[in-house]
């Protein structure tokens, strides 16, 4: 992970996500006009969101197994940027809806599961925030980390899709559910190698910007760790 | 393991039964928070009636299943560590928490109709939803209560991480009840969101068996 390749890659990615979103030809679709671009910073939001989770997951799963703080940290910092997606998602979002449905919050079942999983993560903070013992604090909370993700997916993926939603995907969707707005025929060939580009480029920001945090925590936490 | 699970139950029943005052305390509970509600509201609509209901029975459970595991001392744990496993350990209180929420359940239904309006058009199925409710309520509540207890917490730190994992549940849970009011679902819709909310139930005794082990090394 400290090859710098990945970086660029990341970087480039954006930097074309920020011109070729903006200036590559996007269809008019209903009400939306030039504001479906914004599919290119929305969206990526949530597959980051995600992503990120999954890793924390990931190493929670690894810290119980292994009982090393250093899987611990990378487990904390992977959620807490996942918050931080979400909250740029639901902002993203916010706007967005502005525009096309005349309100910021109009209390679709998406933009509800999207809070409550943020509420979820935050209260996985706290639950860290409560105990001072290092080896206890790294045991509990990760067993709440896998607990939370396993309701955190029902409630994104399930959950919205069993109701009728504004967002596209829903029960009364285009095609009657199935992933939002990237059924094979909804999302124009225009944009879709763009969108790709673009989820890969805010995913690897997101692990970046993890990374960093989580070397600071080593650096800061050296002593623990290497005791 | 059937028989070890056997013993740990009873001697919580009979804890229980001995104890009274724990039991009666949360019976006392329930009973002055729905007076509380029939002094305000004596008459509520359908929707308000259900969703005032399963508040009730979220803040019920809250405390019904809080003092499962806060009650149990350090030495006592200790203790347990030494003659039980784990998941005989979770098992038996799940099946305890079961038993108490169920019965919560149902007598603040029974209040609930005789204090309050009773809106219900199909009581059979709403007490067939009450019963699952208080299922799913009480698993994933005893697993945030072990949660709690082990970092040595108040039942205020259960609340906070238990609230927003139960909310899809919960949501489902009076979606669910509507249709016992009579309101027309989509057809098989009332039976996919049953079936999802006893998945999501056996889900939830699964982590809690796989996750329990865990917690419960000192």
């Amino acid at each position: 992970m400290n090859k710098s390749w990945w970086k660029i890659l990341g970087v480039t990615l954006l930097l074309y996500t920020f011109t070729a979103g903006f200036l590559v030809k996007v269809p008019y679709l209903g009400n939306l006009y030039e504001s479906i671009r914004n599919f290119f910073f929305h969206v990526p939001m949530w597959f980051g969101q995600i992503t990120l989770f999954s890793i924390s997951l990931g190493y929670s799963i690894k810290y119980l197994r292994s009982q090393n703080i250093k899987d611990d940290i990378y487990a904390m910092e992977f959620a807490k940027t996942g918050i931080v997606f979400g909250l740029l998602g639901l902002s993203t979002g916010a706007i967005w809806a502005t525009y096309t449905w005349g309100e910021p919050w109009s209390n679709d079942p998406k933009q509800i599961a999207a809070a409550i999983a943020i509420l979820i993560y935050l209260a996985y903070l706290v639950l860290r925030g409560s105990m001072t013992d290092i080896d206890k604090k790294a045991r509990i909370s990760a067993v709440y980390n896998i607990f939370a993700y396993f309701i955190y997916i029902p409630l994104i993926m399930i959950l919205p899709r069993m109701v009728q939603s504004l967002h596209p995907g829903g029960l009364e969707g285009a095609k009657a559910g199935g992933n939002p707005a990237l059924g094979g025929d909804s999302l124009d060939p225009s944009m879709r190698l763009v969108f790709w580009l673009a989820v890969t480029g805010w995913v690897i920001l997101g692990i970046w910007i993890t990374s960093l945090k989580i070397r600071l925590n080593l650096l800061r936490d050296k002593n623990i760790i290497n005791a | 393991m059937t028989k070890n699970i056997y013993a740990l139950l009873k001697k919580d029943l009979l804890l229980e039964l001995r104890q009274q005052h724990t039991f009666y305390g949360i019976l006392l509970y329930v009973a002055s928070t729905i007076f509380v509600l029939y002094l305000s509201i004596s008459k509520p609509e359908a929707d308000v009636w259900n969703g005032l209901f399963w508040i009730i029975q979220l803040f019920v459970c809250v405390n019904a299943v809080a003092k499962s595991f806060l009650q149990e001392g350090k030495g006592r744990m200790l203790y347990f560590y030494s003659i039980v496993s784990p998941v005989n350990f979770i098992i038996a209180k799940l099946i305890y928490n079961i038993i108490l929420m169920l019965l919560m359940s149902l007598l603040s239904l029974l209040l609930f109709t005789i204090l309050l309006k009773d809106p219900v058009d199909n009581m059979l199925q709403f007490i067939g939803i009450v019963c699952l409710g208080g299922i799913s309520l009480s698993l994933v509540f005893t697993l945030m209560a072990a949660i709690a207890a082990k970092a040595q917490q108040n039942a205020a730190l259960m609340a906070i991480l238990g609230f927003p994992l139960i909310i899809p549940q919960l949501l489902l849970l009076i979606r669910l009840s509507k249709t016992a009011f009579g309101e027309i679902f989509r057809q098989g819709a009332v039976m996919q969101i049953a079936l999802l909310l006893t998945g999501l139930d056996l889900m939830v005794i699964v982590l809690a068996i796989i996750l329990f082990p865990f917690l419960w090394k000192e």
